[in-house]
């Protein structure tokens, strides 16, 4: 099983994927319960843009796309709640938007830009560079994650309340965007601008099958996406499969299995 | 004597539009003051402007006798997405204590303490490790009240807290609330729809009508005019509660 670990695009892949699948799916938990869930599909979006841009203009991929991505995540929260643009018609506007710019990008840029690799993902896009960079991403979201996990759940739970009580949610909904944001740009190279959004998506709703408390379900959550982004990678090494397209599928069995649980175990609970 | 809140002359609305005009009220500590009206007559927009979530376009609310804005607990209506929020009760009445931590990262021991205490206060310690999403209606409002009661030792300002409970359960909701403010001294804000609940347990009226107020005691409240006219129209009421829920949605 572990013949993966003999090439270094494979072991870089690997640890990204790994790092970026635990703080997807950390933030996923809020961002579901929140109905937020499309925020991560508009920002990969975006971030696809970004990425078209910077591989025009020969510039470094990560470094620009960051920024941009971040400034996006920044107008989402403000259009929605600001009311008059509702979120997820704004979030529809924003992801085609920067799709058709990248689109243009792509197509008028030479040679060695590829779309497919952008739209579904590469393992083999990690340079060492980006690993160093994705790394510091990572350690940064799962750190502030477990610095403000409660305000994230009172914030998450009942935004009005945590507000009328002097929780200063704004900061709080700010600080789950960017690291929303940094975990979007850092995954979409391995997974693909129009599957990123899974990572965020899947590993709440799997756990929340089963578990019942906000702990219970991010603790879950992180162990789930990982184990489907291994179980991915084992796929695509053996089957050949694009790699993105294959957590994916990892994720939606893992669905399908704690669905299954869940009725089973509300069935004996009657 | 000392008021709790003093509102003097507020006018409070959306983006420059006014809703509630020139409203002056008191709050004494260890009132029991429900908020009546009818839909868009600005009940909502003072509860907002007296949490803080608004602020006043006039005017001003003065709280005195050591009490901060940011200490009143607030009971909410429900949202959509808590219906099938996973979160133990416990967990949710923890988050009570959130708002005076600060920038302290993680609850304390007395934090803990508080929370637990105010779980058996309101009887709900059986179903302490229960899923919020699996309770009924009653005890996730019992739920609630525990964190609001955690945020706060002095006032609770609560959003319609019997809409959409079934009669016994109302019933027991507004003897729990009493019980508060008669036992553990907590001064209570209700805003409500439903008249006969607001007559029965509350010491003190306010009627929002829009342009009207009336304010004083639930004895000086029944013998006005605006009084006669609410409770002889039984109809009016119903609708006006359907609406209610749904203007609640639409807050949301």
């Amino acid at each position: 099983m572990f013949e993966i670990f003999q090439s270094d695009f494979l072991i870089r892949a690997l640890i990204v994927g790994l790092l970026v699948s635990l703080c997807a799916a950390l933030l996923g938990v809020s961002l579901v319960l929140k109905r937020f869930s499309m925020i991560g599909d508009g920002l990969s979006h975006v971030g696809f843009g970004a990425l078209a841009i910077a591989s025009a203009l020969n510039l470094a991929p990560l470094q620009v796309s960051i920024p941009i991505v971040i400034v996006a995540a920044f107008i989402l929260l403000r259009i929605s709640s600001n009311g008059k643009i509702k979120g997820d018609a704004a979030i529809a506007l924003l992801s085609s938007s920067a799709l058709a710019i990248g689109a243009i990008v792509v197509s008028q840029s030479s040679g060695t830009t590829d779309m497919n690799s952008y739209m579904f993902g590469s393992i083999l896009a990690i340079s060492s560079e980006d690993l160093v960079l994705s790394i510091i991403c990572s350690v940064i979201v799962i750190v502030m994650f477990v610095l403000f996990y409660n305000k994230i759940f009172a914030v998450t739970f009942d935004e009005s309340f945590s507000k009328a009580t002097g929780v200063k949610s704004g900061v709080y909904n700010t600080i789950i965007a960017l690291l929303t944001a940094l975990t979007v740009v850092v995954g979409m190279r391995i997974m693909g601008a129009l599957l990123i959004s899974s990572l965020i998506i899947f590993p709440a709703l799997t756990s929340m099958r089963v578990f019942k408390s906000f702990r219970g379900v991010t603790v879950c959550s992180a162990v789930v996406a990982c184990v489907s982004f291994i179980i991915g990678m084992e796929i695509t090494y053996h089957a050949d499969f694009p790699a993105g397209a294959s957590v994916v599928v990892a994720n939606l069995g893992m669905l399908i299995i704690f669905s299954l649980i869940g009725l089973i175990v509300r069935k004996r609970n009657q | 004597m000392s008021y709790l809140i003093e509102c003097k002359e507020l006018t409070a609305g959306y983006e420059g539009t006014p809703v509630v005009k020139d409203l002056s009220f008191t709050v004494s500590a260890g009132d029991y003051l429900c908020i009546v009206g009818e839909n868009g007559s600005g009940k909502s927009t003072l509860m907002k402007t007296l949490l803080g979530l608004r602020s006043a376009l006039s005017g001003e609310i003065i709280f005195a006798d050591g009490l901060k804005q940011k200490e009143i607990g607030y009971l909410p209506q429900q949202t959509a997405a808590q219906k099938d929020f996973p979160a133990t009760v416990r967990e949710v009445v923890l988050s009570g204590c959130l708002g005076r931590k600060g920038l302290s990262p993680f609850y304390s021991k007395a934090d803990k303490k508080l929370c637990d205490d105010n779980i058996e206060l309101l009887g709900i310690s059986g179903i302490a490790h229960r899923s919020y999403r699996n309770l009924s209606g009653g005890q996730q409002q019992r739920a609630l009240l525990a964190r609001a009661l955690c945020a706060t030792k002095k006032l609770l300002l609560l959003d319609e807290p019997v809409s959409g409970l079934d009669p016994m359960v109302t019933a027991e909701m507004y003897e729990i609330i009493s019980r508060l403010n008669r036992e553990n001294g907590v001064t209570i804000i209700m805003i409500s729809h439903d008249l006969q609940g607001a007559l029965r347990y509350g010491t003190k009226i306010l009627h929002m009508e829009s342009g009207a107020y009336f304010f004083g005691t639930t004895a000086e409240y029944r013998s006005t005019d605006i009084f006669h006219a609410m409770s002889t129209c039984d109809c009016h009421c119903s609708c006006d509660h359907h609406t209610g829920s749904k203007e609640a949605q639409d807050n949301v």
